[in-house]
């Protein structure tokens, strides 16, 4: 397991201290910068050469911006971001076109995320054209090759994206990505458009892929049960930070912060006899906005366990051994059981 | 007998397109007992929506065929006077949908919604309806509601909408409440909530309840009675302990396999269901299964593939729509 402090050479991703904040503008005529949305307040991270990272937590959290911070699809306004040891977050647009090939994206939407436009053929080829790279056999053959791998039919190359159901949309965008054999994909949100039967599909070529090529995913969702399926380290963000990360097992066997161990008592098994059975907590309120967050611990104003102190001193991220790190004060004892 | 007080009988509905003619619904027959919670599980495209829009009364007549019954208590829903039909949206039946930002206008206040939904159902004064609004807002868990009842709609957050959703549903106390997704747009702590709040509100009331949804953890957590639709037909009905823990139809099996679980093993192999929903237009021939199923070699011939197996017993009070149950070989 990977500690996030360390630098290490197997790290395809090394993040730290990165944030990314959006101005926020008055209205009128003449606009003037009023706030600032904390999207990603400080986030530090690595992924190991072939591993998958998950990145959970709810709609607002920043995970996704975190993942497009990386790929320098947002604005990084300070931290650094490095891909196999090159620091990346100074880049310029030109610069930043060899990088493309290392990383790729897979989008949540496989309805937005594809050109109605464009034939499949064409979509699945677009990597090696702006890349202007010719794959040994020609471009056609890579694009059939791909599209076999994927579970698609190559025949169907001709083809534009609205003759596809959604899991095959999806297959088209993970042929896109993967046409030039990055070191690292961003998975934003993979799986949760599709249908329940579909998911486990997408889900089995992504850990297929994973074994074939080696590639690292950072796999963003809001599934804990998915993430904790695929990923082999785990980090928990609120409201712009990672509350607490850790390794997969470490994490579903004795989440340490209160935030966690809610998230992962909220979410029903299906399993009725298990279900009724189960602890649950369930917070109260929303996830507070982006925009005003709460002073102190970000959670404290949904948390069971806050005190005085949670109200006024925002808590670190610290170790709290084997590489499992918790923002909080007064974290959950082990087993992690009696919320009281 | 307890399970009539939702009746629906051979019901049929489908749209004619340029492309051809959607069966979107075909040959659904379903009974809900009173102060039942059945859930109707399925991808999209399974029919459950449509069928709660049927019984709803929601789909526009120029566009849809439906055929069959359904009896509310009695009255024959498709048969009846239109009039009589509008009159029982809202007071004998509602309906919270999956996205609540869309189901409610942006341009009116809260409160003045739920004083038109009960001023439409109830001879009350304006003041009157005001003071209900706000104790159904209470009934729902809303904070301050006297304040909140003045608030638009995009001053509440996603959670707190779809408790007005819920309240403007039971305003008129419907006995019949029909939920379309309703946690599927939350985030995951405030889906809790709500499944927690649906729950408390049905032992208060009694209301009999069909939950709509794709998500196993959520119907096994809130339902007495499953419902497994697949291309527009049920292709499983059981006690939700029958159906999660015997399933009868490959399909359900299917379904549970693949969900990766929280409280599975680490490494547990999701084994998905090859292939894609069928088309509603052409409709595989036979079982509606069979193209993507992985247990008809159990069954002789091509059986599975020209005849439409019938929903049959699988045990007490448990149908599955399967060769399997009647010619399969062991």
């Amino acid at each position: 397991m990977s500690d996030p402090t360390a630098t290490s050479s197997q790290d395809i991703v090394e993040v730290d201290d990165l944030r990314v904040h959006f101005p926020v503008r008055s209205r009128g005529l003449f606009p003037r910068v009023i706030g600032q949305v904390k999207a990603v307040d400080g986030v530090s991270l690595r992924i190991p050469s072939g591993q998958t990272l998950g990145l959970v937590g709810e709609s607002g959290c920043g995970k996704s911006t975190t993942g497009r911070a990386i790929l320098r699809l947002a604005p990084i306004t300070s931290g650094s971001v490095r891909l196999e040891g090159r620091d990346v977050t100074e880049l310029t647009r030109q610069q930043l076109r060899p990088l493309r090939r290392e990383a790729q994206m897979i989008f949540q939407d496989p309805f937005t995320s594809l050109n109605p436009r464009q034939t499949v053929g064409t979509i699945i080829a677009a990597p090696f054209r702006i890349q202007g790279v010719e794959p040994p056999g020609g471009v056609a053959s890579a694009v059939r090759e791909l599209m076999d791998r994927v579970g698609l039919n190559p025949e169907h190359v001709n083809r534009y994206p609205n003759e596809f159901s959604g899991g095959q949309r999806q297959r088209i965008g993970i042929a896109r990505a993967i046409a030039l054999r990055p070191r690292l994909i961003i998975c934003d949100e993979p799986v949760s458009a599709l249908d329940v039967s579909i998911q486990a599909q997408i889900l089995n070529l992504l850990a297929g892929l994973q074994d074939e090529f080696g590639m690292s995913y950072l796999f963003i969702a809001h599934d804990l049960a998915v993430v904790r399926h695929v990923a082999q380290r785990v980090a928990v963000m609120y409201l712009g930070r990672i509350v607490e990360s850790a390794s997969r097992d470490e994490l579903f066997s004795a989440p340490l912060h209160p935030y966690t161990f809610a998230l992962m008592s909220a979410i029903p098994v299906p399993d009725p006899v298990a279900q009724a059975a189960r602890e649950r907590i369930v917070l109260s309120g929303d996830p507070p906005s982006p925009l005003d967050p709460p002073p102190g611990c970000a959670f404290h104003t949904r948390c069971f366990k806050a005190q005085d102190r949670c109200r006024s001193d925002a808590p670190a991220l610290r170790e709290m051994g084997d590489g499992h790190q918790v923002a909080c004060h007064f974290p959950m004892a082990e087993p992690a059981t009696d919320p009281h | 007998m307890s399970h009539d007080f939702l009746q629906i009988n051979d019901l049929r509905v489908s749209f004619p397109t340029d492309d051809g003619v959607v069966r979107a619904v075909s040959g659904l027959t379903l009974s809900v007992g009173r102060g039942e919670t059945l859930a109707i599980v399925g991808e999209s495209g399974s029919g459950k929506s449509v069928t709660a829009q049927a019984i709803m009364g929601l789909l526009n007549p120029l566009a849809t065929e439906i055929d069959g019954r359904i009896l509310l208590d009695g009255v024959d829903l498709l048969a009846c006077d239109p009039e009589h039909r509008r009159s029982m949206r809202g007071s004998a039946m509602a309906m919270i949908f999956q996205d609540p930002l869309s189901s409610l206008h942006p341009f009116y206040r809260v409160g003045d919604q739920l004083i038109e939904a009960v001023r439409i159902h109830q001879d009350v004064t304006k003041k009157e309806a005001r003071t209900q609004a706000i104790d159904g807002l209470r009934r729902v868990g809303i904070p301050d509601p006297e304040r909140r009842v003045d608030d638009y709609p995009h001053q509440l957050s996603g959670g707190m909408r779809q408790r007005v959703m819920i309240a403007m549903a039971l305003i008129n106390g419907p006995q019949l409440l029909i939920a379309d997704e309703p946690t599927t747009a939350l985030d995951v702590t405030v889906q809790a909530q709500i499944t927690d709040l649906m729950m408390d509100l049905q032992q208060q009331t009694g209301t009999t309840m069909i939950v709509i949804t794709h998500d196993l953890g959520v119907v096994a957590e809130m339902a007495d009675h499953v419902c497994v639709m697949y291309g527009g037909r049920v292709v499983e009905y059981g006690t939700t302990d029958a159906v999660y823990y015997r399933p009868s139809m490959p399909y359900t099996r299917g379904l549970l396999a693949s969900v990766p679980r929280l409280d599975g093993a680490y490494d547990e192999h999701l084994d998905p269901i090859p292939g894609n929903p069928p088309s509603l237009i052409r409709p595989p021939s036979g079982c509606v299964f069979h193209p993507r199923c992985r247990e008809r070699e159990a069954v002789p011939g091509d059986l599975c593939s020209t005849v439409e197996p019938d929903l049959v017993t699988a045990g007490p009070d448990h149908r599955a729509r399967c060769h399997l149950l009647t010619e399969g070989t062991p």
